[in-house]
């Protein structure tokens, strides 16, 4: 909790090249920097009397999760989520970037960077889209899901530089958004998935400051790893697809 | 009718016969072959957490929430008649143990077997602080559905028995832990019903809202 007084982070920057000067950090408080490198900050002034249309998405921040000495979930055929998830990301980057969307990994091979470290892969992009992958333990063997944060109990006020560890609140219907258009993605893909995304409280998303969704698959319980391999194309494929037509909402300011 | 359809029929009938005195005792042999694993593990629980009696226990119809048996990846209740406390503190230590211990089935099973409710306690604004031994965190399965089942069980099972209680914390060995194995958040609280207006400050007694069941996989903070 004491990251929430400590690290801001900027609000859904303004669109255009014009650089803010930062808030300084509280007294007192760890001297890590503002996780936006190349974002504005909103406007301190009022005077911009018409609403900067939103940025669209052009970059797509993909999280294999897990990774190092954290394998995630083991299955009994020794696959490993870490490892699983690592090609899943790369089937998926090569689809979006044929979109011409550029993509972001937050990790390549197998390493293990923080949670905040991969929301701040996010963070400093301006109009990015966070997607973090998973593999399950359980449930269902072939079927998908795609997760977001609740909405918090009252929506956030916008401020200029929302507190880190509630950096998702502002984010929350554009992320529901996303994962609608995912599920539903996932549903005509997966047989047997639902078709309406689920809420949990997954530690990764909340700190990302742009519209975030996790996607499991299920599962490291398979008989062996091809049935997984054989899942990546068509999740390439849904989210692809899902990020086309989230673009265009996104565009239209649907937030 | 021929002399083979008759002796068809005979050798159908004894065949019934033969089955419906057989397959009840097939069947005892297969509960009793069941049974000693089972015991084996609530002779162990019955050690490490035996069972918790109060003054006050009364035997009450109770809905614990197991993985489903037949929709896998969600959560159903299983009504119960159990003996349970006047007292919430001790009725929720009660049903905790209960959704522990006596599992129907090993596949509706969601909290690690070994797992131990080291402490639980309620505040004056109706948050329930469950503190549970290592094994929550190390033995239940990595991944969002997996701890989200978790969590979600003994949430839902507070929110249906317990009236008192408003929202849940979850401590491993008395520490706050960033996640349970990896994914959900464990730093906020689990809303076990959804309130009418904003959440209450620390310390302060939230106001109205009563109605069960609490929204899945929602954090308070």
């Amino acid at each position: 909790m004491v990251l929430a007084a400590a690290l801001l982070i900027p609000a859904r920057p303004a669109q255009g090249p014009q650089q803010q000067p930062q808030t300084p950090p509280a007294p007192g408080a760890p001297a890590k920097p503002p996780v936006t490198s190349d974002q504005a900050p909103a406007p301190a002034t009022p005077q911009a009397a018409p609403t900067p249309p939103k940025p669209a998405p052009g970059v797509v921040v993909l999280d294999p999760a897990h990774g190092g000495a954290d394998a995630g979930a083991r299955g009994p055929n020794a696959v490993l989520e870490s490892e699983m998830v690592l090609s899943l990301a790369h089937a998926v980057r090569a689809e979006l970037e044929r979109q011409g969307l550029r993509v972001v990994q937050t990790r390549q091979g197998n390493e293990n960077p923080s949670f905040d470290e991969r929301s701040a892969a996010a963070n400093a992009h301006r109009g990015a889209i966070f997607i973090s992958l998973h593999i399950s333990s359980n449930g269902p063997v072939g079927t998908a899901r795609a997760y977001t944060l609740a909405a918090p109990a009252t929506p956030p006020a916008r401020p200029a530089l929302p507190p880190w560890d509630q950096a998702q609140d502002s984010f929350a219907a554009s992320s529901r958004r996303l994962a609608e258009l995912v599920q539903v993605q996932l549903a005509q893909k997966f047989r047997g998935s639902p078709e309406v995304p689920s809420v949990a409280a997954v530690r990764q998303l909340r700190t990302v400051a742009a519209p975030a969704i996790a996607i499991e698959l299920s599962s490291v319980a398979v008989r062996d790893r091809s049935q997984l391999e054989q899942m990546a194309s068509p999740l390439a494929e849904a989210v692809a697809r899902a990020v086309a037509a989230f673009r265009q909402v996104y565009e239209a300011g649907a937030n | 009718m021929s002399r083979r359809v008759k002796l068809a029929i005979a050798a159908l009938v004894v065949a019934v016969l033969i089955g419906a005195f057989y397959f009840p005792k097939l069947r005892q042999r297969v509960l009793r072959m069941s049974r000693p694993a089972r015991t084996e593990e609530q002779t162990r629980r019955e050690v490490t957490q035996p069972p918790i009696a109060t003054p006050s226990d009364v035997k009450a119809k109770a809905k614990i929430f197991w993985a489903s048996a037949t929709a896998p990846g969600t959560l159903e209740p299983v009504v119960l008649e159990l003996p349970l406390s006047a007292d919430p503190v001790q009725r929720s230590k009660q049903l905790i143990i209960t959704l522990i211990a006596d599992v129907p089935s090993p596949g509706q099973r969601t909290l690690p077997a070994d797992v131990i409710l080291i402490e639980f306690y309620t505040l004056a604004d109706g948050t329930a602080v469950a503190d549970f031994s290592d094994a929550l965190a190390t033995a239940t399965p990595s991944g969002i559905l997996s701890e989200q089942m978790a969590l979600d069980s003994i949430a839902r099972t507070l929110a249906a028995n317990v009236d008192s209680v408003r929202r849940l914390k979850v401590l491993i060995h008395g520490q706050e832990v960033e996640t349970l194995a990896g994914h959900l958040d464990l730093t906020g609280f689990f809303p076990l019903r959804p309130e009418t207006s904003a959440p209450a400050a620390p310390g302060k007694a939230p106001r109205g809202g009563l109605t069960p069941p609490a929204a899945p996989g929602k954090l308070d903070r």
